[in-house]
């Protein structure tokens, strides 16, 4: 059975003055799923998310909502609401007047509008709030509101340009769940633009990794984790080692390669199998990384290595030890458990580190 | 923090501004008053009272030139608001970087050559010997020339060309201070352009609004230039009177009195305009 | 309504039609006024006689150009004389005033604001009479008391001086104090602390600051006090400044010369104001 897709774009493309901001982008997103489109600044993110809102108008390309086209339909005639990055609450209106701005722009009778405002102030926590100013509101509460602001017109697509950059870290973790829980609850599709990955990893259902105008990859919070498409996803999605180098031998998908300080390390090709003499990149996670007191036996531990303690990074559960490998002088960084066995490592000690080829991933380096 | 030297400090900076309020506003302010509530009974003899007041109500010369100054200047404050609102906006909302800045001087230079010059300028144009009048008989629509001066028309245009970057000014400030992003999420939310000038643009503008409608107002109503070039000697404008009253017939008591009514009414439009929009006169003109 | 909203292009010309047009109504008396400073015409008025500078450089009556009219070079000196005062006075008191409202709290302060703001909302004309009439009474009073005679304090340019820097001290204030307000305060104290004296630290850290503003304050002045019309006019003596004078000269009837004067007056302001504001740019 085909998903009802809210939101298509075909080929969307944007191209300013001699540079293209977006670059043939095209996806679906199913209804009432949480889609996010992760990217360093400048990569187009925001620009496809205002065309989609109906603020820059596509150079080509076609972009659905619900089935029609939307190319020709002015931002204010779009079932689509936009939460600012600013949140844009209107500071000359009160809460219950924002709110019910879109509801006045469509000619609801005032007593529909109050009695709506107060049941989106309701399902968004804020019950009664509707005579405050905007002023008198703490960062999370405008959050709310803004999204209440939305809401109350049962947008098919919500938009959120980055409404969390705004807010302090603690606040930031927690808005994480509740907009996740404020999806579930209105089951609107929410399309989601940032640039802090553990934004989209925690909220989404899919996410698209955009760079330089274009999608790399789309997919599940897992899939780019593990299954990165390449090597920007690979380095940009979590934490990763980074090796570059020349292959040497290919071996089924298991690839080896020897660095520019001249360390052999193997890895599993991701997609594309490299031919021998190319170069290449490897990535590894830093919890992929085992460490032992006593070395590895390098005949069945062909990434197995000795090196020496840089610093240790005491952070809880996520504690990371920085080596430095003695003969080469590249650096690696691994998680730390803090189960015992490592608790008393100090700078200058060695330690020997080592982990499986299927957990290391490999790319042909582009422009080789 | 309050040192015999910073003391010491606060009353040397304080003496300059109380010595200029007091002896070139306050004290004048008063005598003025004083003056006006005199009246001439004899050679070098006075009596108090509101008799200067009383003249100027049964004269009815008088108080239609008064009438008639404040209605003339409402008007120029209006026509100058609908006029420059659009420009202003324009230049805050529309416009970047090197334009905007060229189209704001641009907006600034006539103004900052004497009022007297431009009122020359607009004479050289509208007279009957005029750019205008000959531009209309040669592309044919005048048979033969026509005066456009001494008429309330280019009283109008004069006073609206006079005082407009008062209004322009202060709007393009207010307005460049509003995030684009409010009016993207006006339309966002399904507003018109007209719904979100009403209900974002222009709440957001009032204290700009405001402070270009008082100066425009005050301006116009205190003008003495333009009314007397371009609409003639028998133009009835208030401030005429006053320079009549005080120059011409040494009659200052009476003179003293007009002014007073002036300033009794700039000050009470002041005083409306900021109430009714609940402005502050720091907030508006503090600036 | 705004460049992102997409928008008719029948709007969008007749917007722009709109914004030239309105330019056109602004430089149009201008232009006019510095053309027929060239007509070789008696009157500035059509039909255009050719091309002249005589209206500049002419000696020979009835073309006696600006720089050969001796009532109008005494009129402009008269001017520039009265406004080095005034701008001199306003903005040594606006820099006063300035510090006074940014760097102390006192009871009354709030008061003493609006009160500072009152002369922009005090009509020319009335400003101007005010203090002729206040000036008289205290002339008259010292006379019959004394004997002597105050004439300083009789229409003349002690009382334009007086009459100008009365309002114009408040633009000179606000300009300033604008500035005032940006400067971070842990600048002069970090001066102090490197041990300048508070006088120092006022001379070699905040005043450089403020320069910008002060020039700024400086030139408005200038040229609030060079076309200033209406206070003046009530308190003018036998020496009239230029404005005054080009009156009294328009109510006879205009010659081209009164066009020369004026596009060397635009040219002058203008010039004036453009190096003002780049000074300022420069400096922030």
């Amino acid at each position: 059975m085909p998903f009802t897709a809210d939101l298509v774009c075909r080929d969307l493309t944007k191209e300013f003055k001699g540079f293209r901001a977006v670059d043939h982008v095209s996806f679906d997103v199913p209804q009432g799923s949480f889609f996010s489109i992760l990217g360093p600044s400048g990569c187009g993110k925001t620009t496809l998310l205002r065309m989609i809102a109906g603020f820059q108008f596509p150079t080509s390309g076609d972009l659905l909502i619900k089935g029609k086209s939307m190319i020709d339909v002015g931002p204010n005639k779009r079932p689509v609401s936009m939460v600012f990055q600013h949140l844009a609450l209107f500071p000359m209106m009160d809460i219950g007047k924002n709110i019910g701005f879109g509801l006045r722009q469509r000619g609801v009778p005032a007593a529909e509008i109050k009695q709506r405002v107060g049941r989106v102030l309701e399902r968004v926590g804020l019950p009664g709030i509707e005579n405050r100013q905007v002023s008198q509101l703490s960062g999370g509460q405008k959050q709310r509101v803004a999204i209440a602001r939305c809401m109350v017109l049962e947008p098919d697509v919500l938009l959120l340009d980055e409404p969390l950059g705004a807010l302090d870290l603690k606040l930031r973790e927690h808005m994480k769940i509740e907009l996740k829980a404020l999806q579930a609850e209105f089951n609107t599709t929410f399309v989601y633009i940032t640039h802090d990955q553990s934004e989209a990893l925690v909220m989404s259902d899919n996410i698209a990794v955009m760079n330089k105008g274009k999608f790399d990859q789309i997919g599940t919070a897992k899939e780019l984790y593990y299954e990165p498409a390449n090597a920007f996803v690979a380095g940009f999605v979590g934490d990763a080692n980074r090796f570059e180098g020349k292959v040497t031998a290919i071996n089924d998908r298991l690839v080896t390669i020897v660095t520019d300080g001249g360390i052999t390390r193997q890895a599993q090709a991701a997609a594309e199998l490299p031919i021998v003499g190319q170069r290449a990149l490897a990535f590894v996670r830093p919890e992929a990384i085992q460490l032992s007191k006593t070395a590895y036996d390098s005949a069945t531990h062909p990434n197995a290595s000795a090196q020496i303690v840089d610093s240790v990074l005491f952070n809880g559960a996520n504690s990371v030890v920085l080596l430095r490998d003695p003969q080469s002088g590249e650096t690696l960084h691994a998680g730390l458990p803090q189960t015992g066995d490592f608790l008393g490592l100090g700078k200058g000690e060695t330690i020997h580190t080592n982990w499986h080829a299927t957990q290391a991933r490999c790319f042909v380096a582009e422009g080789h | 923090m309050v040192t015999d030297r910073s003391k010491l400090g606060f009353y040397l900076l304080i003496s300059p501004l109380l010595l200029w309020l007091v002896t070139l506003i306050i004290l004048p302010h008063i005598g003025l008053f004083a003056v006006s509530m005199s009246e001439k009974v004899g050679v070098r003899e006075y009596e108090t009272g509101f008799g200067n007041y009383a003249v100027f109500f049964n004269e009815p010369l008088y108080w239609r030139t008064f009438a008639r100054t404040a209605l003339m200047s409402i008007s120029t404050t209006v026509l100058t608001l609908l006029l420059g609102f659009p420009i202003a906006y324009y230049i805050a909302k529309l416009t970047r970087g090197r334009t905007k800045t060229t189209l704001f001087l641009m907006c600034l230079i006539p103004f900052w050559v004497s009022e007297l010059v431009r009122t020359f300028g607009w004479m050289i144009l509208l007279r009957e010997t005029g750019i205008l009048s000959n531009f209309l008989q040669y592309i044919g629509i005048l048979a033969e020339p026509v005066e456009f001066l001494y008429n309330d028309a280019a009283i109008m245009v004069g006073l609206v060309y006079t005082s407009i970057l008062f209004m322009i000014v202060p709007l393009v400030t207010t307005l460049d201070s509003l995030d684009d992003s409010l009016i993207e999420a006006g339309y966002d939310l399904g507003g018109s352009g007209f719904s979100i000038l009403r209900e974002i643009v222009i709440p957001h503008a009032m204290p700009g609004i405001v402070s270009g409608c008082i100066v425009v107002f005050m301006l116009s109503l205190g003008n003495y230039l333009t009314p007397i070039l371009l609409g003639g000697k028998d133009s009835l404008w208030f401030t005429g009177l006053i320079y009549t009253q005080f120059i011409t017939r040494f009659n200052w008591e009476l003179g003293s009195a007009f002014g007073f009514l002036l300033l009794g009414l700039s000050s009470a439009v002041v005083f409306l305009g900021l109430k009714l929009s609940r402005q502050s006169l720091s907030n508006t003109m503090g600036r | 309504m705004i460049p992102t909203v997409p928008q008719s292009s029948a709007m969008k010309w007749s917007y722009r039609a709109y914004v030239t047009l309105f330019f056109i109504y602004l430089a149009l008396p201008l232009t006019v006024v510095c053309a027929f400073a060239f007509n070789d015409s008696l009157f500035p008025s059509l039909p255009w006689e050719g091309f002249t500078w005589a209206w500049f450089f002419g000696n020979e009556a009835p073309f006696i150009g600006v720089f050969h009219e001796r009532s109008i070079l005494r009129a402009i000196g008269t001017s520039a004389f009265v406004a080095f005062w005034v701008s001199s006075l306003s903005v040594t008191v606006g820099i006063c005033n300035a510090f006074l409202f940014v760097r102390h709290d006192f009871r009354g302060k709030g008061f003493l604001y609006i009160l500072m703001l009152l002369p922009l909302i005090i009509p020319g004309v009335i400003l101007g009479i005010s203090i002729l009439v206040f000036a008289s009474a205290v002339a008259n009073t010292l006379e019959d008391a004394t004997g002597l005679w105050f004439d300083g304090l009789r229409p003349g340019l002690i009382l334009v001086i007086l009459g100008q820097f009365s309002f114009i001290t408040t633009f000179a204030t606000l300009v300033i104090s604008a500035r005032l307000q940006k400067f971070d305060l842990s600048l002069e104290e970090a001066a102090l602390n490197l041990g300048a004296s508070k006088w120092g630290a006022i001379r070699q850290v905040t005043l450089p600051f403020l320069l910008p503003a002060i020039v700024g304050a400086g030139v408005v002045s200038m040229l609030m006090s060079f076309e200033n019309f209406n206070t003046t006019l009530m308190l003018v003596g036998s020496d009239a400044p230029l404005t005054i004078a080009m009156f009294d000269k328009l109510k006879l009837g205009s010659t081209p010369v009164l066009n020369a004067v004026s596009l060397l007056l635009i040219v002058g302001s203008a010039a004036l104001g453009i190096l003002s504001l780049i000074f300022q740019r420069v400096k922030e």
